[in-house]
């Protein structure tokens, strides 16, 4: 090979070489995102492409929000680097996108379609989001139901729970008295309760307001104590020769270093009291998402239950990415906490 | 690494030693119902301003001793008095620096000094001595960190200042630069003679480096194995700054290794 040639080979070659990796790039970023696009473009020609097995309103809107969504992964993806961090954020979440598209086509063509899933009880997308558009007063008025009941009943479990606790841990006395009581009812479901809550109580709502505090109170009063009576003596003795009196040892030692068991019966307790919230609901209070599914259930309307499963899950989603929040905030000084 | 300004700022609250008196003091603890005599009827006293290292075999009750002129345990038999006033209760003009720097880990470094000005009610107008004791220690850049993010030297540095933001009469040191390793631990011991030359309290320092004792204290106390008794009061006559290669200082060490019964191997 001559001087010539070599030269020349490297000097066509150059371009050649930084396009491949560039292209190589390109497509890494973006392909996946053009792929979640053709997967919402699937979706929204299954919707339009073929007839309803059934009688749905809201299908060809449907099909154009799928067209809107594939066009907007699109254009998210491949302009990424011009939106800032909606693009970045985009991006990352392209490979669900994908997911999603198939899952929806496969929906859509299975229950609508052709029917190949049994049809009340497999409802297809369209008539999920036909109640979302034609039952919204009542699926709001269910949703601040049991938002309203499941507030009051935590906030104040989680109120008493965290005061017994640290008054366990701390006196010896009131340890004396409370701990039996906790352990003789603390262990049984609060669920067990409900027929004599709804006999004892003077309304329903009152019945299941105490139920659900009932649920949290405990998880939160055992592991507040365990956090008190844990905390390392070296502490209190540091406190005690600067000059802190009893109150100080309380507030400014004992709680905080029990803050991170404190957070951890606070998890426990929203966990069991979802649980006796749509119980309470279904049996007793004649409001709520959990009152909405036995009510969907009685009339069959299997699309109802779905819809309302939906906005349960965000909700009880939403609760504990608000307390991961809350928790993140106050325990800063904790190094390797969970990211929810 | 001492700020000019910072010392200024503490001298401004000048804190004299105090006098510290043990009398006939002996102490025992109950393990398992049966008595584990810790302390047998030790007597010592410390005039204001002095600087005192205790030495002794490991478990023979150095700490518990601390303990008692801390004011946080009560002695089975025998007095402790601070200026004649007899010691019941733990007091801030008796602060502890103990060997783990004990920081509090939900407090940031500056929260962390501030402890004992808050637990007293007075940190509101007294915030400067917070940082002035900061900048004495040199980690007032930390600040604002938290504990996790300090390395061992700096925390025990901010343990220090966590103490001397008090003016305490009485600096009680329990084996404070045990874990250091031996770079720091010689820098922080020149901190620490030169903090007590300028601000003047009594120190009891707890330490198993005998090296370390000579250095630093104007006398030595050598305890014997469990139960605590006093062996040998040994004044120290050196002026300061202490050469470690000192012959008269080498000639105190191996008589109080000799006292320790480690003569041979010393
Ligand atoms: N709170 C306690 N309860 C029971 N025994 C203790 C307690 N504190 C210390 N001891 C015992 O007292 C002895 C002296 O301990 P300490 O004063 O810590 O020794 P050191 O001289 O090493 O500092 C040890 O044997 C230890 O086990
Ligand atoms: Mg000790």
């Amino acid at each position: 090979m001559s001087t010539y040639s070599l030269s020349d080979g490297l000097a066509s070659g150059a371009p050649r070489l930084s396009r491949a990796p560039l292209l190589a790039s390109w497509v890494r970023e973006s392909g996946v995102g053009i792929l979640a696009s053709v997967a919402w473009i699937a979706f929204g020609l299954s919707c339009l492409w073929w007839e309803d097995v059934g009688d749905w309103s809201r299908t060809h809107s449907l099909g154009i929000a799928a067209f809107v969504i594939a066009v907007v992964a699109l254009f998210g993806t491949v302009a990424a680097d011009y939106l800032g961090s909606a693009g970045r954020a985009l991006r990352q979440r392209a490979p669900w996108l994908v997911v999603l598209g198939v899952f929806m086509t496969l929906w859509e063509v299975a229950t609508a379609k052709f029917a190949w899933l049994p049809l009340p009880f497999f409802p297809p997308p369209q008539s999920i989001i036909e109640v979302y558009t034609d039952d919204l007063p009542k699926l709001l008025d269910s949703v601040f139901a049991s938002v309203k009941l499941q507030l009051g009943g935590y906030l104040i479990g989680a109120t008493v729970g965290f005061l017994t606790g640290v008054s366990i841990g701390w006196s010896r006395a009131v340890g004396y008295w409370v701990h039996p009581v906790l352990r003789f009812i603390g262990p049984l479901p609060a669920t067990a309760w409900l027929p004599i809550a709804f006999f004892t109580f003077p309304s329903s709502w009152s019945a299941s307001t105490f139920l659900i505090a009932l649920a949290t109170g405990f998880p939160v009063t055992v592991l507040t104590w365990s956090g008190v009576a844990s905390v390392s003596n070296a502490y209190y003795d540091v406190a005690r020769t600067l000059g802190a009196k009893p109150s100080f040892l309380v507030l400014k030692v004992a709680i905080p270093a029990a803050l991170p068991h404190v957070f951890v019966g606070l998890f426990m307790g929203l966990g069991s009291s979802f649980a006796v919230l749509v119980v309470a609901e279904m049996i007793g209070v004649k409001a709520g998402l959990g009152w909405y599914l036995q009510w969907a259930q009685g009339w069959a309307a299997y699309a109802n239950m779905y819809a309302a499963l939906i906005v349960m899950s965000l909700l009880c989603s939403g609760a504990i990415t608000l307390l991961f929040a809350i928790r993140d905030r106050l325990l800063v000084w904790q190094k390797g906490t969970v990211k929810w | 690494m001492v700020a000019a300004t910072a010392l200024a700022e503490i001298d401004a609250h000048p804190a004299a030693g105090a006098a510290l008196d043990i009398e006939q003091v002996s102490h025992a603890f109950d393990i398992d119902g049966a008595e584990l005599p810790v302390l047998s009827d030790v007597s010592l006293s410390v005039e204001p301003g002095e600087f005192v290292a205790l030495l002794g075999p490991s478990g023979c009750g150095k700490s518990t001793l601390l303990r008692l002129v801390a004011g946080l345990d009560k002695p089975r038999s025998g007095t402790l008095r601070e200026d004649e006033a007899r010691i019941t209760r733990p007091h801030p003009s008796r602060v502890v620096v103990f060997q783990d720097p004990t920081l509090f880990p939900w407090r940031t470094v500056w929260d962390n000094v501030a402890l004992g000005l808050e637990a007293q009610g007075i940190l509101k107008s007294q915030r400067h001595r917070v940082d002035a004791a900061l900048d004495l220690v040199g980690l007032s850049s930390f600040r604002n960190a938290y504990p996790h993010q300090l390395s061992g030297g700096m925390a025990q540095r901010v343990a220090l200042a966590r103490a001397l933001v008090n003016d305490p009469k009485i600096l009680i040191l329990d084996e404070p630069l045990g874990k250091l390793d031996s770079l720091t631990r010689i820098t922080m011991q020149a901190e620490l003679v030169s903090l007590w030359q300028r601000k003047g309290f009594t120190t009891l320092l707890v330490t198993h480096d005998a090296e370390e004792a000579l250095v630093l204290a104007n006398r030595v106390i050598v305890f014997s194995d469990r139960p605590a008794r006093v062996k040998a009061d040994i004044r120290v006559d050196r002026p300061y700054p202490r050469h470690r290669g000192d012959p008269y200082l080498a000639d105190l060490r191996r008589q109080i290794l000799g006292l320790l019964g480690l003569d041979a191997t010393w």
